[in-house]
């Protein structure tokens, strides 16, 4: 995909907002020289973005982040370089924002300075497999909630629709009209569909704007 | 496929109460378990139940009370700091008789600890957790299809047996995803004669109380309760055997641990180590009876705990300590990791201790 300055990874929790923004990070790193992420997850202090900064360095990828994640000290806090987001506008950003309207007042702080800016994509990961966002409905209305906490629309979807370990190619196909139709119903386009590295090559062909993702590994395997 | 869902533990035990018909939560927010709550504050008022934050973890315990003197299914949630602050209100229940449902998604103690995962409240869920003669009913969900199984469970054995169940997950059940299917098969709710639901004029006052100043009846409430505990014990207990019968080292462990000491059992097995595993799915009553029975034919035990070794004393008491026990730990929010424990299991193997 082609990448605006600013590209913010919204949605609600636990529809794989991190993984898709650290492989999004990589992938833009491929393109473009001066590549940062930031995790602006002030929600959820387990699974996080910081959980890969070893990868961000080895890779020569900015990573701006809480100094307080993953310590024991449990307060949401933003980094301190949050402007840099805004001010440096040679660097192309990807924001991990935390999960649903609580997550998204973060953004709020720094709204104006993005939109005034107006180069940013803002994407809604989406999952029917979660139980609160399992029709286009009950998805609209998350979507609502956090574009009215953090003060900016959104431009486009990225459905990620999956079931963890059980998630096969049918999963993935059988999600396509649900995403279809949450676009129609918002007019945003689909931007991506994203699948595990071995699921989407199954699928290719068979979906438009496929995006492979490489998953964090797990401690165990069953 | 169609039928499963994608869920965090902590969803699926909101998710689950609910299919187990309990439409009243109280709680404080904490981590790592706050999405139970999250999700009934979303889930609620759309069904026409209560979600309500308390002021503080004690007096979320004493609404638990109450609703539960009404004779409905109730529940509360919490970690590890926040169900200290519950002990009071734990007796109280069990003083009063009163069934309700009560989940500890642990993290890293003692004090205000951290917020990873960790199993250091084993002591506290299975002697009682306050004060007085008294026991939970303990249940220890090792993936999140079985954190919305025991859900149910623990609803229907609490209303069965008049006592508070506790589900005792950690940081990483409660906040891992995977995929769920929310198909239960419910028991019917019992009739709960003993409720306070207004006389109607038709019967006697029903009055729940865990006060009683003559010794006599008091300790006949307790000899009562003990009877109906053994019952308990003998109907109850839950555990899942793992390549157990040919056995020469058996591996004991619950939850995340389990799923952890499994992988380590498969490596062990392909060294070509006869390793098994008793994972207790009840922590009280603890299945004593295959630790009983491996003790027969294995030569050690070894007890993987994310603490400093506390179900390790149960595995001695069920074992009568014929066999030797070691211990394979993390603490502090840390896990073992599959390697620790095939390293153990290597090092009991080959005729050392740990």
């Amino acid at each position: 995909m082609d990448y605006k300055r600013i590209t913010i990874i919204c949605g609600h929790y636990g529809t794989g907002k991190t993984n898709i923004a650290v492989n999004m990070a990589f992938d833009l790193k491929n393109k473009f020289e001066k590549t940062a992420i930031a995790d602006l997850d002030i929600v959820n202090p387990y699974f996080r973005t910081k959980d890969s900064e070893t990868e961000f360095i080895k890779r020569g990828i900015r990573f701006i982040c809480s100094e307080y994640a993953n310590s024991n000290l449990d307060i949401p806090a933003l980094p301190q370089d949050i402007y840099s987001i805004t001010d440096e506008r040679d660097t192309k950003f990807i924001l991990d924002i935390g999960g649903d309207d609580r997550g998204a007042y973060v953004l709020g702080r720094i709204a104006p300075a993005i939109k005034a800016e107006g180069d940013y994509e803002m994407l809604m990961v989406v999952n029917k497999y979660r139980p609160l966002t399992k029709d286009a409905e009950s998805t609209i209305e998350v979507m609502s909630e956090i574009e009215s906490a953090c003060a900016i629309r959104f431009t486009g979807i990225v459905n990620n629709s999956n079931l963890g370990v059980e998630t096969t190619p049918g999963v993935v196909l059988d999600s396509l009209g649900y995403a279809d139709e949450i676009s129609k119903l918002t007019g945003l386009p689909v931007v991506l569909t994203t699948a595990e590295r071995e699921i989407a090559e199954s699928l290719a062909g068979k979906v438009d704007r496929l995006f492979p993702l490489d998953l964090q590994k797990k401690i165990f395997d069953n | 496929m169609a039928d499963k869902v994608l869920m965090k533990g902590n969803e699926a035990i909101a998710e689950a109460a609910i299919h187990a018909g309990c439409r009243h939560y109280f709680g404080y927010p904490i981590t790592p378990q706050t999405e139970v709550a999250a999700y009934m504050a979303k889930v609620m008022p759309k069904i026409g139940g209560t979600f309500l934050q308390a002021e503080s973890e004690i007096a979320a315990i004493n609404m638990v009370y109450g609703v539960a003197s009404c004779g409905l299914r109730v529940m509360t949630s919490s970690s590890s700091p926040g169900i200290s602050l519950k002990g009071e209100g734990l007796s109280y229940l069990a003083g009063s008789d009163l069934p309700a449902l009560v989940v500890n998604v642990q993290r890293g103690g003692p004090g205000l600890g951290g917020i990873q995962p960790s199993q250091s409240d084993y002591f506290q869920a299975t002697r009682g957790g306050g004060h007085g003669d008294y026991h939970m009913i303990v249940l220890a969900p090792s993936s999140v299809q079985e954190m919305a199984e025991l859900t149910v469970k623990g609803f229907e054995l609490a209303d069965k047996y008049r006592m508070t169940a506790m589900i005792l997950a950690d940081g990483t059940m409660g906040q891992m995803m995977e995929p769920v299917s929310l198909d239960f098969e419910l028991e019917p709710v019992p009739e709960k004669p003993w409720a306070t639901t207004g006389t109607k004029m038709a019967r006697e006052h029903n009055i729940v109380n865990s006060l009683y100043l003559k010794p006599d009846e008091l300790e006949k409430g307790n000899f009562d309760r003990y009877e109906r505990y053994k019952i308990v014990e003998a109907n109850e207990t839950r555990y899942e055997e793992y390549l157990t019968n040919d056995a020469d080292i058996v591996i004991a462990a619950f939850g995340i641990a389990a799923r952890v000491s499994r992988n380590a059992v498969n490596e062990a097995r392909r060294l070509g180590i006869k390793v098994g595993m008793i994972r207790p799915i009840t922590l009280w009553p603890f299945p004593k009876a295959p630790f009983e029975k491996a003790a027969e034919h294995a030569k050690a035990f070894i007890s993987v705990e994310l603490s400093m070794g506390q179900m390790i004393e149960d595995v001695e008491l069920a074992t009568k300590c014929r066999v030797p026990v070691s211990l394979c730990n993390r603490a502090g929010g840390m896990i073992p990791s599959p390697a620790q424990v095939l390293d153990c299991i290597k090092k009991i193997a080959n005729g050392g201790n740990n």
